[in-house]
């Protein structure tokens, strides 16, 4: 069990990061204290060309002379710094060190690639987070940023000051923990360049998804869940070519007794979905959010065995756990609703 | 007697409860092998030709009947075991190689055994399958692994290219490959009844297609096997797939053998070779030497059926499984079948049966494994056979990357069979491995499809049951799922030849 929260302004205008610590603190019943996380689209004006990437270092000694290498090799790093923080009491200590580099991939890395930029990204990520002691890539997205720590959802706002940052876009998680509590890059959201995710579930589908998702490059190094959605979204999105409702049919696709009644050709694709993806296919109870930064999407699993509630009011797209979230937000707004099992609720952002 | 051996001891005590018999000669009637034979007011009883089929324990109204296996012991020795010597007494009399029927009775540890699999508890909830759909539909066959759309003129997005023809099962359990010839009419007719009736396919062996089979051709894999056995252009439009056999579990590496014992008339027919002739075929297929001739073996018999029926490739679990595998998926096949090393058989030769070739699960496992990581794991369907007993078997057999599997000796065994292993001498008494018409009348297809049907139904629930606790309600998420898997008391190195974790891991 765990509360998410996701806020989307259909025409880009900015939301700093107070009321999103308020709606997720609203949802303290579903978390327990140690783990929560932000993901903010359109917080890095300044650098927006640039991918930030936000990486935990253990320690800045260990880690970040390899993980400097690293990115002198793969492309320019713009500008990098720690990430300002502000010591809370509560939080569950480590000696997690956040940092952010504003980072150009070299394209020529990548060659024949339709998208080299993220190919070089989503090679860089893995290999750190595979590979480097003491280092963990948070985020890597353009004018995106995830912030995320062990503790509850006001206190990890708190040590970054999220009111501070503001974007059109917001994703938020209060993680009720069952592993790894000490480990700040395990909550959600998961970030992978443009795509993030934050999911209450479990999937029990783990296994087969990841077997799938491994087979074309990507390595689960964090082991979870959000992590492995991230993937097979941009797999299905981004290299697949698939539109975003079809990916998340794919993922959450129609029992074969409903495609049986449907039209000949609406039939033929949903059976053909469902044979080229079934080892992306999720099971189990699962609420997710995800966000690119033109659109936010949230879907359930087929049986919708995690709560998923949305939300209107002018501009502004709300997606929750639950509506009490959204009015802590939003105390005016216009319609809540409730989609049926697998109804995936797209938010596409103003070009 | 021409040999200084003399009479093995018995392998089998029959014996009669004389104050419970009532001298039906049901045992007499029943017994095709002759142990029981009436001499003036007793029935007598010659234990030797007794091969424990129990059909005269089944059908004696007083349960009067018993049999021990084993009567005499020889000295105890762990190295010179009974089956050690009787082999070489055997071999010492007869110069032969010794031939057997059924599965391997090595007696080795069974993997299936040492998998435990997962249930829900907490973190999710089990599905409960009497008030939730949970689906066990699959497509056999090549997936396309990323799909070409297109937008019509009403801005829907519709497939561009058609999907290659697969096999839809209701149920990922299959009735495996055994011939006309090898089992009589009526058991292939019972077995065909009940695939019609629970959704799935039963395969034809390569003793061709009777006539009275074509009812059920929709239903029916038909195989074509290197003895080419029954094989022409009606037999291959008839089947709903085909299947060529390049090996077997039970006898990996070499061909096929019916005894000329059980080449009837209509089995001669139907294969269309000689009445009472041993059919014999070749170790390999004489015009497949190689993986590219396979690939045009597959191509011709698509291009001869018009590409519209899937081509299947069944292989036997030998060290190099996930090669062979590897070298299948790119001949164009739809899907491979993985004969494990304890599969039955009508008859193959000892040696092989229970030396040779691996056991399924690792196959599976390492074959699976090599498909995802070559990108091919959509360009064929995993089926698996070879002892599979149990739906528990079908469950881990899937979640260690099969998409079904075949059942073939407890079909027989629904049908009645007791697995004497006797199924050479053609004389099996319950009607299934056998061509004789008094035996083979006494197998009723109406009932005996029902209790192969049952079987299917019964473990289709089982697997609904076990798939809900585990929290998954469709198939093709616990394909492959070794996450669900645990093994217990599994070595290191079995375990990740597996990649299945151990039990609290």
């Amino acid at each position: 069990m765990c509360g998410i929260f996701g806020v989307m302004d259909k025409r880009r205008q900015m939301m700093d990061g107070s009321g999103i610590r308020q709606a997720l603190s609203m949802m303290n019943e579903r978390g327990s204290g140690e783990g929560a996380g932000y993901a903010a689209y359109g917080i890095y004006p300044e650098y927006q060309d640039c991918y930030a990437l936000h990486v935990f270092f253990d320690n800045a000694c260990d880690g970040k002379a390899v993980v400097d290498a690293m990115l002198e090799e793969w492309g320019t790093i713009e500008h990098d710094e720690v990430i300002p923080t502000y010591d809370q009491p509560n939080l569950r200590a480590t000696c997690t060190t956040p940092w952010r580099y504003f980072f150009v991939p070299d394209p020529s890395l990548a060659p024949g690639s339709a998208s080299p930029e993220r190919d070089v990204i989503t090679s860089l990520v893995m290999r750190i987070n595979a590979n480097v002691d003491g280092a963990q890539v948070v985020s890597s997205g353009k004018n995106v940023g995830v912030f995320k720590a062990s503790g509850w959802p006001e206190d990890v706002a708190n040590f970054y000051r999220i009111e501070d940052y503001e974007g059109y876009l917001w994703l938020a998680h209060n993680q009720y923990t069952t592993s790894n509590p000490g480990r700040w890059e395990k909550p959600d959201p998961f970030n992978l360049h443009d795509w993030s995710v934050v999911e209450n579930g479990k999937i029990t589908s783990y296994g087969t998804n990841r077997r799938y998702i491994e087979s074309f490059g990507y390595t689960c190094s964090l082991e979870t869940d959000s992590e492995l959605i991230t993937y097979v979204i941009d797999l299905l999105v981004r290299q697949h070519g698939l539109d975003i409702d079809l990916a998340i049919r794919a993922l959450s696709p129609p029992f074969w007794e409903d495609i049986d009644l449907m039209p000949e050709a609406e039939a033929d694709l949903n059976r053909a979905l469902r044979l080229a993806y079934g080892s992306a296919t999720m099971n189990g109870p699962y609420t997710v959010l995800a966000a690119n930064p033109d659109m936010m999407v949230g879907f359930t699993d087929r049986g919708k065995l995690r709560p998923m509630v949305v939300g209107e009011c002018g501009d502004r797209l709300y997606v929750a756990s639950e509506e009490a979230a959204i009015r802590a937000m939003e105390p005016g707004v216009e319609s809540i609703t409730m989609p049926a099992a697998g109804e995936p609720v797209i938010g596409r952002v103003a070009p | 007697m021409n040999n200084n051996i003399g009479s093995i001891p018995l392998r089998y005590r029959v014996t009669i409860d004389r104050d419970q018999c009532m001298e039906c000669e049901r045992c007499i009637e029943n017994c095709s092998y002759g142990v029981f034979r009436r001499d003036g007011d007793r029935i007598l009883i010659n234990s030797r030709k007794c091969t424990a089929c129990h059909r005269c324990l089944a059908y004696c109204p007083r349960d009067a009947i018993s049999l021990e296996e084993y009567p005499c012991d020889y000295r105890n020795h762990p190295v010179w075991t009974r089956q050690t010597r009787e082999a070489i007494y055997n071999q010492a009399r007869t110069g032969k190689i010794i031939l057997a029927g059924m599965g391997s009775v090595a007696n080795l540890p069974v993997i299936f055994d040492h998998l435990m699999l997962d249930a829900s508890q907490v973190t999710t909830p089990p599905t409960d399958p009497l008030r939730e759909p949970v689906e066990l539909r699959t497509y056999l066959g090549k997936k396309p692994s990323k799909l070409e759309l297109r937008r019509n003129a009403d801005g829907d997005v519709e497939l561009a290219t058609p999907l290659a023809p697969n096999l839809m099962l209701e149920t990922p359990i299959m009735l495996g490959h055994m011939s006309y010839g090898a089992i009589s009419l009526n058991a292939q007719i019972s077995m065909a009844r009940a695939a019609k009736e629970t959704g799935t396919y039963m395969g034809t062996g390569e003793g061709g297609l009777h006539a009275g089979l074509y009812p059920y051709q929709d239903r029916m894999i038909v195989q074509v096997a290197s003895g080419r056995f029954g094989v022409n252009i009606d037999y291959l439009e008839r089947g709903a797939a085909i299947e060529i056999k390049l090996g077997q579990g039970a006898k990996p590496g070499i061909g096929g053998h019916l005894t000329g014992e059980k080449v009837s008339k209509d089995v001669s027919r139907t294969r269309m070779i000689p009445e009472g002739s041993d059919a014999i075929s070749p170790a390999p297929h004489h015009d497949i030497y190689s993986t590219e001739d396979l690939s045009q073996l597959v191509r011709s018999i698509k291009e001869a059926t018009e590409w519209k029926k899937p081509v299947f490739a069944k292989i036997a679990a030998v060290n190099n499984t996930a090669e062979n595998v590897a070298a299948v998926a790119r001949a164009s096949v739809d899907a491979v079948v993985i004969d494990g090393f304890r599969g039955g058989t009508g008859a193959a030769p000892k040696v092989f049966r229970d030396h040779v070739g691996i056991p399924l699960e690792v196959a599976v496992a390492s074959a699976d494994r090599e498909l995802s990581r070559q990108g091919l794991r959509n360009e064929v369907s995993l089926i698996a056979c070879g002892s599979i007993r149990e739906s528990a078997d079908v469950v881990k057999a899937i979640a260690l990357g099969a998409d079904a599997v075949y059942i073939g000796t407890a079909a027989l065994v629904a049908m009645g069979c007791r697995v004497c292993g006797n199924c050479y001498q053609g004389l099996c008494p319950w009607g299934i491995a056998t061509q004789r018409p008094d035996l083979v009348q006494r197998l009723d297809p109406d009932v005996a499809s029902k209790q192969v049907a049952n079987l299917i139904q019964a473990w289709t629930m089982e697997i609904t049951e076990l798939m809900g606790a585990a929290g998954i309600n469709s198939i093709e998420s616990l394909r492959g799922n070794r996450d669900r898997l645990r093994g217990y008391m599994l070595d290191e190195n079995l375990l990740s030849v597996l990649d299945v974790k151990s039990v609290g891991a």
